[in-house]
Parts: structure tokens; C-alpha cells; sequence
């Protein structure tokens, strides 16, 4: 296949980007997305040219490292699936396809496609866990979990932390991934000691780290790789109001 | 070298109780005052520096992705072993020992295996209680799945995502240390040398991947859990991160590295399209669970489709050659059952280099919707890869490296030749020999993080007490100025090749003469080829950009520059085993009927090589491995 490709040029973060064209040959439909970027950057190499920087990891799905906006939509235009998954077959050949990174506030871009996601991990350190030191915990089976809320839970849980919900919302929300890891702690017995902690400090930081609130337009379950449910940012709001509540009151465990 | 592995003395089953007992203790109000460095940040590294951040120690952890979560722990699919006995099919603590010596062919130290499957227990209790949402059953309790190289079902999982979970609970725990203090967490941070002083490993030099600033970070211990080195071979099925560098520049300082040949061929990954390839890709060996491999009984059948061969022309060679335990023969067994199968011109696929992995017959037997159920995101996967929809029609699978049971040499309580050097998860050899069964490099992980290295680690600082070495010492100097040097050496050759272009051809090497199946003339012609491609590289590397700014080029030339000199020590540790076990498998030592054939007069020790210097033939010492409870066997799957 030969394609034409315009893609997000940017030396760093404080320097302008723009949109700069490249031609790549010989790409097999066989090859994944990023496979086709190795070889644009392979050629860029061979020429003394600096190659275009991308962030990518395991390659099948899983880590969350890849982050690409394929013609307008994170992940590019197949359900379900990370650029790092995405493969040429679903390109024509001949086309132009636009890379740009994440675009939102909360991510700023570190150097072309490349960008800074530890607001997510500041989400997390503020209550995305269950307290408990290694070696303190009961026998795995004492506590029976009904099958439907194990399955809910690891719905939830299935998110990679890739941040194309944050970057396909005109708010930039980070409401999806915040949500997803309230409902599967929220959820489970072991978490609910902290339920109500959780959700309060979980959704201040999200809110002190710029990302904007939810209007309810569903892009961000549309692009997301693990397909995780609205239903998750509806339990965390019933959780959340709740939590409010019990806080006015002064009764948050 | 002095290879001592500190094994405690007493039976077996006490051995570590009896050794907890006599580590030496901190007390709770002077743990503060020490520093500890843990490098990699996947289930060994993200759980050690949680477990010890919770004991109150100031730790500080790297890792070189962008964020702690996506250590390539991540990517495991099928699950972790334990010892719980929750089925009642006559599992313990001492068959999971067993299983795990005999499945690493004899070559890995009975002390340390036991340990691991004592605390494989407490693992599944740790990881429940953190949220890990496993399988469970309708009564609410957890489920399990069988894996290769045992007869009951222990496996504990999430999905095909297990790993991931696993990683995500540890990640967990360890975010929770960084909002309480105890852990200070480095993404985006590269190790890229470790520092000495008296014998002693005192820090490490990191490159900030964003910014290129070269930093001394000291410490009264280092912790390596940097996984393994399979990305030696270019093609396998670990991340493109993943590298042999901090593991290396430890034995480059004088840390043992003990039988870098033991790498495991997974056998059910999806085959190699092409040239532009990138990575290979596993698919679980849990699905051998429901799934039959086979090949066709006659060459001129291999072209065709798949449902054009009828069941008398095919060959069900697992279920043939290991009837007791068939389709779930261990790893390297298998793999090299579908090697003999392409060899003899029976592969499928285009290239001919494939097997088959049919699930009609579970389909028929448990319906579509149960198989969609325990392997869904598996088939999707597949479907994703190839376009082919694996419901319908066999999966195309082929072995590919996954996994190095090889690494720093550690004694008992996971140090390593350097003094307070400690190495845990893939990148230490101790437990899984020469082979490792499915579901034990999550158990490994973990147990070496939470439930291992806290005591032992708390031992060597009490023997030790607050050492507090200065960062601006002329060792942190001389090693600061010599990062620099390598970098600017790789930035200034200014040749016309990529280091992707010198580490495919790396690769084909590797996987050439030292894969599957290894010779003496092979091996030796590998040594000939590396560092002549060593000398390419030297002189025809092209790094664009600079230094000081994300450089992706730039980490990768480093890795691949380390690889070249790994290499050449993974295949002289292959040339100096003359024999065939576990996952090396020598052409020369072979049975009758073509299974590996060990010699334990000879072999049944560890090989453990020394650095000796740039251009140096590095030595080769011996840890005599004793057998006082597994009895040593032909491994028997049949």
C-alpha cells in the first residue's frame, strides 16, 4: 500500500506543533499502524532525519501506552481496538491519514505525538485502591462474591488508562476512567470500607487536574479500546451523591 | 566469583520459617532513615516497593514507561498459580514444588522453589483483598483452570487478563504509598548504570527520558526487577520496551549471570506474517485447555483449508506422543512437538510455519457461548491480528520466545553477587530451572515482591545499618561520566542505519542458531556473526535528534548496543551446556525418540558467568544444584 500521511510535528512542549506530510511505500495490510509508522521512521532514520515520536509499549492491546489520533478519532476508526492493534487492511490504498496526539488540556504534549497522561495517576493515588498491607489479608475465599458483581467489577477494571475517553470528549472529562475504577472498588465488599472517601477524593482530583465535567454525549464509551460501559460514570454518580450527602452530614467513614 | 547461596539449613518445609526467624529485624522507628532504590516497576518491582514502602522505608522507583501501570506484567494472560488446594484434587504446597522442579527439568534450587510455592498462598488471599476481581463461581467462590505441566487445576485468572489485574493491584498498593510519602515514583527514567562503592552497590545513574539529564540517585540498596531479556531476539512476544540493560550493566559490575541459554519458546503464539513485523503475539496457553493441536498427517494436505481435511488425515501429535497429558504438555515439549511437525513439511499457513489449534470439538461439546466466555477476548484478539474469525475456523499458532528463566545469579535471599544488589521477578534465574510452567511467572513475581524480599531486604539493611552514601562521590562521577560517554559515542557515529535495522538482524541470529534447537557448529557461527555485527554498529548507526530531549532512537540504540554483547554470552552459555534440557534443547543430546536428553553428572548446576573485561572471554563458574527431595527423573509427560 502507499499512503500519504500528515502528522503532528512538536520539538517539545513549550515549542508551536503543525502538521507536517510524509509518503510511505510498500506498507503491507498485514502490517498493524504502528508497524507502519516503524517503517516511516525507519526511512526518516536512514536519511539523518529526526523520527517521529510516538509513545507504544506491548503492542497487543493492554498497557495503554499508545496514543493516536487517527483521522479525527483516538484509536483511529475501528470499534474496540488501540492503534497499536489497528491494522492497514482497514485503510484504501492510496490514502491520507492524519496522526495528531491526545488533544486536551490536562494532556500536555511533551514532543510530537507524545504526552503527559500522570494526571491519571494522580487520580489514582488519591483513592484508586484498597488498603491493605501485604500479608494482612484473609483466606481469598472467605469472602463469597456473587458471580454478576465479580463480572461488573472486572468490566470496570478492564480499563487500560489509555486516556482516548479524555482526548474523543469536547470537555476533556475524565469521567469514564475515573468512574471505571470507583465502580470496580466501589463494588466489591473488600472496597466498601473506603467507598465514600473514594469517590469524594477521586473526583476532587480529577477536578483540580482541569479535566472538565460530563455532559453526557457518550464519545468517550464510542472510542473506548475495552468498550466500558456509561453505566460506570452512572454508578459513580450515584455513589458520589451519596458520598456528598453523607459528607454534609459529617458521616464519611 | 563466590557463589554462596546461603540455603538454610533443616527440612525442607522449614527451611524459610526457620530462616524469617533468624533475619535480623529494623525497628519501626528507624526504618525511615533508609533508602532503597527498585528499578522496574511490573509485579516484582510495583509489589516490592509498595510492601516495602508500607514497612515505612523511603523508596524511590523507576521505571521507563510513562507510567508505573504499564510494566509488561501487564500483558500476561492466563493466569497465577497457588498452591490452594480450593478444587480438592489433591494439590499442596509440596506438589506445586514438585511440579515446578520437574517442570523446570532439575535446573532450578529446591530451597527457593519451595518458598515460592508456600507463598503462592498468601498471594491469592494479598490480590482478593486488593480488588483483583479473579473468575469466580455462581456460590461466589473463585474459579480455577488447568495449565500446562500439572494434573490439577490451580490456576487462578481474570479473564485472559489476569496479568493485567495483577499489575493493576500492585500498582494500586503502590499509588497508595506515593500519596502517603513512603514511595517517590520516577516514570519516563531509564537505568543506565549501577554504582559501587567497597564492594557494595550504593545507586544507580538514570537518563530522564523527557529531559536527557543524566542523575546519581544513592541508596543503602539497589533492587533490580528489571524481567527478562527476550527481546534479544527481536521478535518475541515482550514488549517493545522491554531490554536486557539494567540486568546487564549489573553483571558489567560484577554481578553473576547465571544460564542466560534457559529461554522459553512459547508454543501458541500467532505466526510471523512478514518482514515489517514488530512483535510476535501470545495467545493463552489456557487455551489449550479446550483447544486440539494438530497438523496434517500428509504433506500434500498442508495447503489445504482446514475443513477440507478429514479426521483421519489429521494428526493430533500432543495427544499422540503425551497421552496423559495431551494438549497440555509443557511449554518447551510443545514447542518443539510443532517444530518436528513444520520440519517435516506438515506446517500450515503460508510461510508452512504453523499448527493448528481447533476448538470444534469443544464447541460442539460445550456450545459457542461457553468457550465465548473463558477465552472471548483471546478470539477477538486473534480475529484483530489476522482478520480470521477462530470460531469458525482453527487458529494458526507457532512458537515464539516469551520468557528467559535465566538472569542475575541471587542466593536465597535474592542478592546477587554484587553486595546489596538484589534482583527479583524474571530478572533473577533461581526458580523456574530450565523451563517454566504456564502461570508460575506471576506467582514468581509477586511472591518475590510482597511476601520475599521484604524480610530479606529488612535482613541485609539491619546487618547493615544506615550506610547514606553520597551521591556526589567520585564513584557516582566516574559512572555518571561514563553514561555520558556511551551516549555521546552512539550519538556521533552518524552512520545510515536505524537500531531497529541492526536489532532485526540481531535477531535472525539469535533466533537462527540459537532458538529451538541449538548445534555446536550453529552456536559457533553465532559467535562469529555477533560481534561482526557488533562492529556495524559501531560503525553505521544513525541516532538523529539529540540528547538532551525524548529521543526514542536514542533508548533503543542503547538497548540494542547492550544486546550485542549479551548475545554473545546467551550463545557461549549454549555452546558450554552440552546437554539438552528444559527449554535448551542441544541437537546433539537427544533420545532415541527425540526428547531432550539431560546429563546430570555433568550439568545439574547452574552456570553462573563473571565479566572480565571489554573483549574478555568472561568466566564460567559452577552452583552444584542438589536434589535431597525431587529425586531426579526422566521427565515423563507421556
Amino acid at each position: 500500500m502507499k499512503l500519504k500521511l500528515r502528522i503532528w510535528r512538536q520539538e517539545s512542549s513549550g515549542c508551536k506543533g503543525r502538521m507536517v506530510e510524509y509518503e510511505v511505500d510498500n506498507i503491507s495490510e498485514n502490517s498493524s499502524f504502528l508497524e507502519m509508522m516503524d517503517l516511516l521512521n525507519e526511512d526518516l532514520v536512514s536519511e539523518g532525519k529526526e523520527a517521529v515520536a510516538f509513545d507504544h509499549d506491548c503492542r497487543e492491546g493492554i498497557c495503554g501506552s499508545c496514543s493516536l489520533t487517527i483521522n479525527g478519532i483516538p484509536h483511529g476508526p475501528q470499534k474496540a481496538t488501540t492503534a497499536c492493534q489497528l491494522h492497514m487492511r482497514h485503510f484504501d490504498d492510496g490514502q491520507t491519514i492524519s496522526i495528531e496526539p491526545w488533544n486536551a488540556r490536562p494532556f500536555p504534549v511533551i514532543k510530537d505525538l507524545v504526552v503527559n497522561r500522570s494526571a491519571f495517576d494522580k487520580i489514582i493515588q488519591s483513592g484508586g485502591y484498597i488498603s491493605v498491607r501485604a500479608g494482612s489479608a484473609q483466606d481469598a475465599n472467605a469472602i463469597p462474591i456473587p458471580k454478576q458483581d465479580a463480572d461488573f467489577a472486572m468490566d470496570a477494571a478492564a480499563c487500560i488508562g489509555c486516556g482516548a475517553c479524555v482526548a474523543a470528549c469536547k470537555n476533556a472529562s475524565a469521567m469514564l476512567f475515573t468512574s471505571a475504577k470507583v465502580s470496580q472498588l466501589n463494588t466489591l465488599p473488600q472496597g466498601k470500607p473506603e467507598k465514600d472517601r473514594r469517590v469524594l477524593n477521586m473526583v476532587k482530583t480529577m477536578d483540580q487536574a482541569g479535566f472538565g465535567n460530563c455532559t453526557n454525549y457518550g464519545e468517550c464509551e464510542a472510542v473506548c479500546p475495552k468498550e466500558i460501559s456509561l453505566d460506570m460514570i452512572a454508578k459513580m454518580n450515584r455513589d458520589y451523591a451519596v458520598a456528598s450527602v453523607k459528607n454534609f452530614f459529617g458521616t464519611v467513614a | 566469583m563466590k557463589l554462596d547461596s546461603k540455603i538454610p539449613d533443616g527440612p525442607i518445609s522449614d527451611k524459610w520459617k526457620n530462616h524469617k526467624f533468624a533475619l535480623k529485624l529494623v525497628n519501626p522507628a528507624n526504618k525511615r532513615k533508609y533508602n532503597i532504590i527498585v528499578v522496574g516497576s511490573g509485579l516484582a518491582g510495583g509489589s516490592c516497593a509498595a510492601s516495602l514502602g508500607e514497612l515505612g522505608y523511603n523508596v524511590q522507583c523507576f521505571c521507563y514507561q510513562d507510567s508505573a501501570r504499564r510494566a509488561h506484567s501487564i500483558a500476561a494472560q492466563g493466569g497465577i498459580n497457588s498452591a490452594k488446594n480450593y478444587q480438592n484434587d489433591g494439590d499442596s504446597a509440596y506438589r506445586l514444588f514438585y511440579d515446578t522442579v520437574k517442570g523446570g527439568d532439575f535446573r532450578s534450587r529446591e530451597a527457593n522453589v519451595h518458598r515460592l510455592a508456600e507463598v503462592s498462598e498468601n498471594i491469592i488471599d494479598q490480590c482478593v483483598a486488593q480488588g483483583v476481581p479473579f473468575a469466580r463461581e455462581y456460590g461466589g467462590l473463585l474459579a480455577n483452570r488447568s495449565f500446562g505441566g500439572a494434573q490439577v487445576s490451580r490456576t487462578f485468572y481474570a479473564r485472559g487478563q489476569t496479568g493485567q489485574q495483577l499489575l493493576l493491584g500492585a500498582y494500586s498498593s503502590l499509588s497508595k504509598q506515593v500519596s502517603v510519602g513512603t514511595v517517590k515514583m520516577y516514570p519516563r527514567t531509564e537505568m543506565l548504570d549501577i554504582v559501587k562503592e567497597n564492594g557494595s552497590a550504593v545507586g544507580i545513574i538514570t537518563r530522564d527520558l523527557v529531559t536527557g539529564e543524566i542523575k546519581s540517585w544513592a541508596a543503602d540498596c539497589v533492587v533490580l526487577a528489571t524481567g527478562g531479556y527476550g527481546t534479544v531476539f527481536n521478535l518475541s512476544t515482550n514488549a517493545i520496551g522491554c531490554n536486557v540493560t539494567a540486568t546487564f550493566k549489573a553483571y558489567k559490575k560484577g554481578a553473576g549471570f547465571a544460564n542466560p541459554c534457559y529461554t522459553q519458546i512459547h508454543p501458541t503464539c500467532i505466526p510471523q506474517e512478514g518482514e515489517h513485523q514488530s512483535k510476535l503475539t501470545l495467545m493463552s496457553e489456557s487455551l489449550r485447555n479446550d483447544g486440539r493441536v494438530w497438523v496434517p498427517k500428509f504433506k500434500e494436505d498442508a495447503d489445504k483449508h482446514p475443513s477440507e481435511i478429514a479426521e483421519d488425515r489429521r494428526d493430533y501429535y500432543l495427544e499422540r506422543k503425551y497421552p496423559s497429558f495431551g494438549n497440555l504438555a509443557p511449554r518447551d515439549i510443545s514447542s518443539r512437538s510443532a517444530k518436528e511437525a513444520c520440519d517435516d513439511g506438515r506446517g500450515i499457513g503460508t510461510t508452512g510455519l504453523g499448527v493448528y489449534l481447533d476448538f470444534e470439538d469443544a464447541i460442539k461439546r460445550l456450545g459457542e457461548s461457553a468457550i465465548r466466555e473463558r477465552y472471548g477476548n483471546l478470539f477477538d484478539m486473534y480475529e484483530c491480528i489476522t482478520g480470521e474469525n477462530a470460531y469458525q475456523r482453527p487458529m494458526r499458532i507457532y512458537p515464539a520466545v516469551h520468557y528467559t528463566m535465566g538472569g542475575l545469579w541471587v542466593d536465597y535471599n535474592l542478592m546477587t553477587t554484587i553486595d546489596g544488589c538484589f534482583a527479583l521477578g524474571e530478572a533473577n534465574f533461581s526458580d523456574h530451572g530450565a523451563n517454566r510452567l504456564g502461570a508460575s511467572a506471576l506467582m514468581q513475581g509477586l511472591s518475590d515482591g510482597y511476601f520475599v524480599s521484604p524480610y530479606t531486604i529488612s535482613g541485609y539493611l539491619a546487618d547493615n545499618g544506615v550506610k547514606d552514601p553520597d551521591p556526589e562521590s567520585d564513584a557516582f562521577k566516574q559512572a555518571e561520566s561514563e553514561v555520558k560517554e556511551r551516549i555521546s559515542t552512539l550519538m556521533s557515529i552518524k552512520g545510515k542505519k536505524s537500531a531497529r535495522h541492526f536489532h532485526v538482524q540481531l535477531g535472525k541470529i539469535m533466533w537462527e542458531y540459537c532458538g529451538m534447537a541449538r548445534n555446536e557448529k550453529g552456536l559457533k557461527k553465532a559467535l562469529d556473526l555477533i560481534p561482526q555485527l557488533r562492529e556495524d554498529f559501531y560503525k553505521d548507526l544513525s541516532v538523529p535528534g539529540s540528547s538532551d530531549s525524548l529521543n526514542n532512537e536514542l533508548e533503543r540504540a542503547g538497548r540494542v548496543a547492550d544486546h550485542l554483547e549479551f548475545g554473545e554470552l546467551l550463545c557461549r552459555d549454549a555452546l558450554e551446556r552440552r546437554e539438552s534440557c528444559g527449554g535448551h534443547f542441544r541437537e546433539e543430546y537427544q533420545t532415541d525418540e527425540g526428547e531432550a536428553q539431560r546429563d546430570d553428572e555433568n550439568f545439574a548446576h547452574a552456570a553462573v558467568w563473571e565479566y572480565k573485561g571489554k573483549d574478555q572471554v568472561p568466566a564460567r563458574h559452577q552452583e552444584e544444584l542438589q536434589f535431597d527431595n525431587v529425586k531426579l527423573a526422566v521427565r515423563s509427560y507421556k
